[in-house]
C-alpha cells in the first residue's frame, strides 16, 4: 500500500505573516511566540470558529450513529446472550486499529471524504458504548426485575420503565468517554480531509507556527471538557435518585 | 376517607391448589408434587418447610412466575391457567424478601405502579398512595417523595407492602417478606401486618422457613417436605397438638407444647373460680399468653396465679395443672 505524504512532511517550516499590520508581522507573531492572543482574536472568525463547528458536527454525527448502532446491539445482546461475544470482539478489533491506519484503510473505498472520517470515528465509539449500555441493562438488581414481573409489567414496560432508566448512569458514563475520545480522535481526521480542529493543528505543525497549533489544541481540549461537563449535568438532572442516600441513620 | 369504604367491602378470594405438580428439567426430584389444599377467602396460609421443599415454587405458580406442569390453581373458582398472565399478576399483590422497590422512583410512584398500569386517573393514584403510606405506618409528608435508598430496611418493606396492596388485589403472595429484617423490626412488621390483615381480610399465601413465624402469622399452615410433598395442612394449634408424622414433629420442634401455649391468652380460656379464697401467687394480666403465664409460675416457684383484667379486677385463677390439662384436650375443645 502506498503511503501518501501528508502535510506534516509536505510543507517547509514557515513563520507566516499572520494577523500583522500591512507590511509584516510584528511582536509576538513575528517572534513566533508560544501563544499570541492577537492572532487568536484576529482569526477566531475565519479559522478557529468554523473549524470548531465542523469539529462539533463530526463528533455529534459519529457519537449519534455509534450510539444508535451500539444501543440496538446491546438491546439485542441483552435478550440474546450469544450475541455479546461476537459483537464485543468485532468492536474491540475496530478499537485496536491505529486511527491513522484505519482512515488510510478506508480511503480506497470511500475516498478522501467526510464519510471516511465518520466511519472511522463511529468504529471507535462502538466498543465503549456497547459495553456500557449492556452493563447498565445487566446492572438492574434481580429482585427489582422479579418484583416488576410479579406486578404484571410486560417485557416492553420493564425495558422502558425499569431497565433503561436504571441503566442511564452507566449509559451516560459510556457516552462521556465516547464523546471525549471522539473529540480527541477527530483531530486526526484532518489528515484525510481538511475538516475540524485537526486542520489548523496540522497546519500549525507544518508551518511551525506555534500559536496556531497551541490555540487549536487548547480549543479541542476545552471542547472536550465542556461536552463532558454538559453530559455530567444532564446525568445529574435525569437521575436524581442515583444520589439519594439515607438522611439519618 | 375513600379507603374506609374500600376497606370494609374489600374482597378476598378462595385459593384452591388442585393436584399441582412442578418438575424442573434435569432434576430427578419434583419441586412440587401433587399439591392439593384449599385456602379459604380472607385467611393467611403459610407455606413452610426446609429448603428444597418447593414452598416458593408453589407460591410462584399462583401468579404464574413459574409454570404449572400438572394440576391447576383456582382463584375465586377461575383457573389461573385460563387467565391472561399480565392481568392475573396485576390482581395479585406480590411481596418479596428483598422488596425490589424501583430505585429510580419515589415512594409514591413505587406504590402507584400497578394503578398506573391499570390506567387509574392521576388524582386517584396520588390519593391512594397517600392513604397506603399512612396505612403501613409511614408519614405521607415525609416519605411520599423519598427514594427507596433513603429508607431503612423496615421502611422499605412497608413500602413494598403498600405497593402490593395498591390496586386492592384479591390475593397477596408474600415470599419471606420479613426475612431480611432484624428481629425487632421483623416482630413489629409481623404484628402490624396481622393488624392490617384483620382489617383488610385479603387471602394471603405467605412463604417462610421459620416455623415460629408460620405459627404466628398463619390461620393455616402447609408444611412441605423435600420434593414438595405436603406433610400436613392444618391450623397451627392442630399441627402443634397432633403432628401428622415424625417429620412434622421434628420440624415444629420438641417444644411444641410451649408453642401451643403461646397461641392462647389467659382471657381466652376458662379460668378456675376464685372461690372467695385469699389470692395466692403472683397476679398477671388476662392478656398474658399461657406460655408466659407458665414461665412466670416456673420462675416464681409457684403452682398458680391470680388473673386480673384490664381494670385490675381479679377474674380467676390459673395453675400448672390447669395448663397441662388444656394441652391434653383434643384440638378445638379448648374454651374460648
Amino acid at each position: 500500500m502506498s503511503f501518501e505524504v501528508g502535510p506534516l512532511a509536505a510543507s517547509p517550516p514557515v513563520i507566516p505573516n499572520y494577523g500583522g499590520p500591512p507590511g509584516g508581522a510584528h511582536g509576538c507573531i513575528a517572534r513566533n511566540g508560544t501563544f499570541c492572543w492577537d492572532w487568536v482574536k484576529g482569526h477566531w472568525g475565519d479559522v478557529l470558529q468554523p473549524r470548531l463547528l465542523e469539529h462539533l458536527e463530526l463528533t455529534v454525527i459519529a457519537v449519534g450513529i455509534g450510539f444508535a448502532i451500539a444501543f440496538a446491539a446491546a438491546l439485542f445482546a441483552h435478550r440474546q446472550r450469544w450475541f455479546e461475544t461476537p459483537f464485543s470482539t468485532f468492536s474491540a478489533f475496530l478499537y485496536t486499529i491505529p486511527s491513522l491506519a484505519l482512515f488510510q484503510l478506508l480511503v480506497p473505498f470511500t475516498g478522501l471524504t467526510k464519510l471516511t472520517i465518520e466511519i472511522g470515528l463511529v468504529g471507535y465509539t462502538l466498543l465503549i458504548l456497547f459495553r456500557n449500555i449492556l452493563e447498565g441493562l445487566r446492572s438492574v438488581p434481580g429482585d427489582v426485575l422479579e418484583a416488576a414481573h410479579g406486578m404484571g409489567l410486560t417485557g416492553r414496560q420493564i425495558l422502558l420503565r425499569i431497565e433503561l432508566p436504571l441503566a442511564f448512569p452507566a449509559i451516560s458514563a459510556g457516552l462521556r468517554i465516547a464523546v471525549v475520545t471522539t473529540i480527541s480522535l477527530a483531530t486526526v481526521a484532518a489528515y484525510i480531509t481538511p475538516l475540524g480542529l485537526g486542520q489548523p493543528i496540522f497546519y500549525g505543525l507544518a508551518t511551525d507556527f506555534t500559536t496556531e497549533f497551541v490555540a487549536t489544541a487548547a480549543l479541542a481540549i476545552a471542547l472536550a471538557i465542556v461536552a463532558d461537563g454538559l453530559l455530567v449535568l444532564a446525568q445529574r438532572m435525569f437521575t436524581p435518585w442515583a444520589r439519594a442516600r439515607r438522611r439519618t441513620a | 376517607m375513600a379507603l374506609e369504604g374500600e376497606r370494609s367491602q374489600s374482597s378476598a378470594a378462595e385459593i384452591v391448589f388442585r393436584n399441582v405438580t412442578k418438575r424442573y428439567p434435569g432434576r430427578r426430584v419434583a419441586a412440587v408434587s401433587d399439591l392439593s389444599f384449599v385456602v379459604p377467602a380472607g385467611e393467611i396460609c403459610v407455606l413452610v418447610g426446609p429448603s428444597g421443599g418447593g414452598k416458593t415454587t408453589a407460591m410462584k405458580m399462583v401468579n404464574r412466575l413459574v409454570d404449572i406442569d400438572e394440576g391447576d390453581i383456582l382463584i375465586d373458582g377461575r383457573s389461573v391457567r385460563s387467565l391472561n398472565v399480565i392481568e392475573l399478576r396485576r390482581q395479585v399483590g406480590y411481596v418479596i424478601q428483598h422488596v425490589g422497590l424501583f430505585p429510580h422512583m419515589s415512594v409514591a410512584d413505587n406504590i402507584g405502579t400497578v394503578p398506573r398500569l391499570l390506567g387509574w386517573p392521576k388524582d386517584r393514584i396520588r390519593k391512594r398512595a397517600g392513604e397506603l403510606i399512612e396505612l403501613v405506618g409511614l408519614d405521607p409528608e415525609e416519605h411520599r417523595d423519598a427514594y427507596p435508598a433513603q429508607l431503612s430496611g423496615g421502611q422499605q418493606q412497608r413500602v413494598g407492602l403498600a405497593r402490593a396492596m395498591a390496586a386492592d388485589p384479591l390475593v397477596m403472595l408474600m415470599d419471606e417478606p420479613f426475612g431480611a429484617l432484624d428481629p425487632i423490626t421483623r416482630a413489629r412488621l409481623q404484628d402490624e401486618f396481622l393488624r392490617l390483615h384483620n382489617e383488610l381480610r385479603k387471602t394471603v399465601i405467605f412463604v417462610t422457613h421459620d416455623i415460629d413465624e408460620a405459627i404466628k402469622m398463619g390461620d393455616r399452615i402447609a408444611i412441605l417436605r423435600e420434593g414438595g410433598v405436603l406433610a400436613q395442612y392444618d391450623t397451627p394449634d392442630a399441627i402443634l397438638a397432633e403432628p401428622a408424622d415424625d417429620f412434622v414433629a421434628r420440624f415444629v420442634g420438641a417444644d411444641r407444647s410451649l408453642k401451643r401455649l403461646a397461641l392462647k391468652r389467659l382471657s381466652e380460656i376458662e379460668l378456675a373460680a376464685l372461690n372467695g379464697s385469699e389470692p395466692s401467687g403472683p397476679t398477671v394480666s388476662a392478656s398474658t399468653t399461657l406460655r408466659d403465664a407458665l414461665a412466670l409460675m416456673l420462675g416464681e416457684g409457684t403452682r398458680d396465679l391470680t388473673v386480673v383484667d384490664e381494670g385490675g379486677r381479679q377474674v380467676g385463677r390459673c395453675s400448672v395443672e390447669h395448663l397441662s390439662e388444656l394441652l391434653a384436650r383434643p384440638v378445638g375443645e379448648g374454651a374460648t
